[in-house]
């Protein structure tokens, strides 16, 4: 689409000054966004920013190694429980967030060594079984809270007490800057080229010298490893965790994010991670819209019923994911890209 | 007693059976895992539940408008969607099919709420039969009956049918069906139509033995899918063999090892064979080309 004058532009961080600087421009948006919002609004800017943190791990896997999770709740769970765990006992946070990203990694380099000779339905039930799995051995074990699940400990980072929402968007917001620097990087190595051969193709990859074995099983754990990180900022966010909050369902939003975003690309991540959250969360109370509320409690009191109401963000989510599935593969990075390309050959 | 817990081992097992089969016929002729599959068999049963509760139509007549309904559903699902699909890669379907699940789980929850409904119907769930030592509901007898019977019905249809040969020609080449004057648009769509037909039976079994709620299909269709890939997804004789294993031995498992972990056994063993086997026990393996 764009015209490339030389390589260091494909392997390079960004691209050329324009991009520099609409950067600085959405760094300091986004470093500006919790002034302008209400308390509430910045919990959900919170929910956003773990859910592009644990997205970007995901479309990695999916969009560019071209393998498919239904199981990434379970990575989410082994996360949290993680943080919360060694936070609570043996060490500050920072270090249990990154060793808890560890062994959620651990986890799915083993569960990317039966995934390499599976493909479409067959990986789709090893990793949902891996998901249930996790969440059900959580649940039963009275160490990890049981069903009744468990607290994190007062947040404290480097030495600062962090008690607000806002302390809680910073830290989020640097942990998923330098987590999508690292995703950008590692996609435009020899390793995210490594990636893309095998969704290609793993054969002509293999032929072509590329260890499948290696590349698969780094792809499942570098997932898995974002998905442990988000799962441990998660938990801090929500400020109570249940098995509850990792069943199948999270893996399929968590999918669909992926979808809805456009597979493959950081920008993507960032849409679809955003986009879904929002709309999850407003379609469980739509009654409070605008215009659109009032007319939907109309409906739902002549034609369906009112006390299923909460239930029609489902409806939209699953509405969302086949329409764009059928009408804009590349998701709303497809959609951005070609407003991006109207404007750029006007009046063409 | 171990003969009793296979008998309840079987009694799941025949559920999971309908269930891998629905899968696997529409995975046979266009390569599709629908994930929609139990949601489908639940908005049916729902269906139903509104014609006996509302209509106060006599259970025959409910059991078959149901399953009419889950055909034209098939018929939907194939047409308005999964034909739409521009350059349709597996994992695309796949989401497809994820997508179409969701909607159908939020059309229902909006519609009827998320309360707990019973579901009449004519067979007795406590009274029991004795044979050969063994004590069976009458329920569970009726479900391994028709359970069999819909499973020779398929047999006989795609043996002994001029339909049965389109639905086999179309999953072995659909462009060489095609060329042979076989309309494979509407065979895929009728094997769409079966499938939600056989999952709405399972569906309606079910809903007297569980309750009829919007979550009720979710777990039989992860155990049915896990059955059908436990089988190997592209043998309906294998499918239904790996679904009677499946029941059987998270029955056993339940009773002598952990009821607790017994709704994970089988994913434990569906991992494990896989590691062993990729296409699963009774899957014919195929290498793609280049």
């Amino acid at each position: 689409m764009d015209k490339r004058i030389s390589y260091f532009e494909d392997i390079s961080l960004l691209k050329d000054n324009s991009v520099v600087g609409w950067s600085f421009f959405w760094l300091l948006l986004f470093g500006l966004v919790p002034f302008v919002l209400a308390e509430y609004q910045v919990f959900i800017a919170n929910l956003v920013l773990v859910n592009v943190i644990i997205v970007l791990g995901l479309n990695v896997l999916i969009g560019n190694t071209g393998q498919i999770s239904l199981g990434h709740g379970g990575f989410v769970a082994i996360g949290a429980y993680m943080t919360i765990i060694l936070d609570e006992q043996w060490l500050p946070f920072l270090p249990s967030l990154i060793l808890a990203g560890f062994v959620a990694a651990l986890f799915g380099f083993l569960l990317g060594i039966p995934a390499l000779k599976l493909e479409g339905p067959y990986l789709a039930v090893a990793t949902l079984g891996f998901g249930l799995a996790i969440t059900t051995i959580i649940g039963r074990m009275p160490f990890f809270g049981g069903h009744m699940g468990i607290m994190p400990p007062p947040l404290k980072v480097l030495g600062m007490e962090m008690t607000t929402n806002m302390d809680f968007y910073y830290l989020c917001l640097i942990i998923a800057l330098l987590i999508g620097v690292f995703a950008r990087l590692l996609i435009k190595s020899k390793i995210g080229r490594a990636f893309s051969a095998i969704r290609d193709s793993d054969i002509a990859a293999s032929a072509l010298g590329v260890n499948v074995v290696r590349y698969k099983t780094m792809s499942f754990a570098f997932s898995a490893f974002y998905a442990g990180i988000g799962g441990g900022l998660w938990a801090y966010v929500l400020g109570f965790i249940s098995p509850g909050n990792f069943t199948p369902v999270l893996s399929i939003l968590l999918l669909s994010m992926v979808v809805v975003g456009g597979s493959g690309s950081i920008t993507g991540s960032v849409l679809g991670a955003t986009a879904i959250t929002l709309l999850n969360l407003q379609g469980e109370k739509i009654q409070e819209l605008p215009l659109i509320g009032p007319f939907f409690e109309w409906v739902s009191a002549n034609y369906m019923s009112i006390s299923g109401l909460p239930n029609i963000n489902f409806l939209f989510m699953g509405l969302t994911v086949i329409l764009i599935i059928l009408f804009e593969p590349l998701g709303l990075f497809g959609i951005w890209l070609r407003i991006k390309i109207y404007f750029k050959t006007w009046p063409f | 007693m171990i003969g009793q817990l296979i008998m309840t081992g079987i009694v799941a097992g025949s559920i999971y059976a309908l269930i891998a089969l629905a899968m696997s016929l529409t995975y046979k002729s266009s390569e599709v895992a629908n994930f929609a599959q139990g949601e489908m068999a639940m908005f049916s049963t729902y269906v139903a539940f509104v014609m006996l509760a509302t209509y106060q139509l006599p259970f025959w007549v409910a059991f078959i408008g149901s399953l009419l309904f889950a055909f034209l559903l098939g018929l939907f699902l194939h047409f308005a969607i999964i034909r739409r699909a521009k350059n349709p890669n597996v994992l695309n379907l796949l989401i497809i099919t994820l997508g179409f699940q969701i909607f159908l789980y939020g059309l229902v929850g909006w519609k009827w709420g998320s309360e707990q409904r019973v579901l009449k119907i004519p067979i007795s769930q406590t009274e029991t039969v004795e044979f050969a030592g063994l004590t069976i509901s009458q329920l569970n007898l009726a479900t391994i009956l028709i359970a069999v019977l819909l499973m020779a019905s398929i047999y006989i249809l795609l043996r002994f049918t001029k339909l049965g040969l389109a639905i086999k020609a179309t999953q072995q080449n659909q462009t060489a069906a095609k060329i042979n004057g076989i309309p494979t648009k509407w065979i895929v769509a009728i094997t769409f139509g079966i499938s939600s037909v056989i999952g709405a039976v399972a569906g309606v079994l079910m809903a007297p033995i569980t309750t009829l709620d919007p979550n009720m299909m979710i777990e039989p269709m992860l155990k049915g899918f896990a059955a059908a890939v436990l089988g190997g997804f592209n043998n309906l004789a294998g499918v239904v063999a790996g679904a009677f294993i499946l029941g059987i031995v998270e029955n056993l498992f339940g009773f002598y090892v952990s009821t607790e972990f017994k709704s994970i056994v089988a994913f434990l063993i569906i991992v494990i064979v896989l590691y062993f086997k990729p296409s699963g026990l009774f899957g014919t393996h195929f290498t793609r080309k280049v």
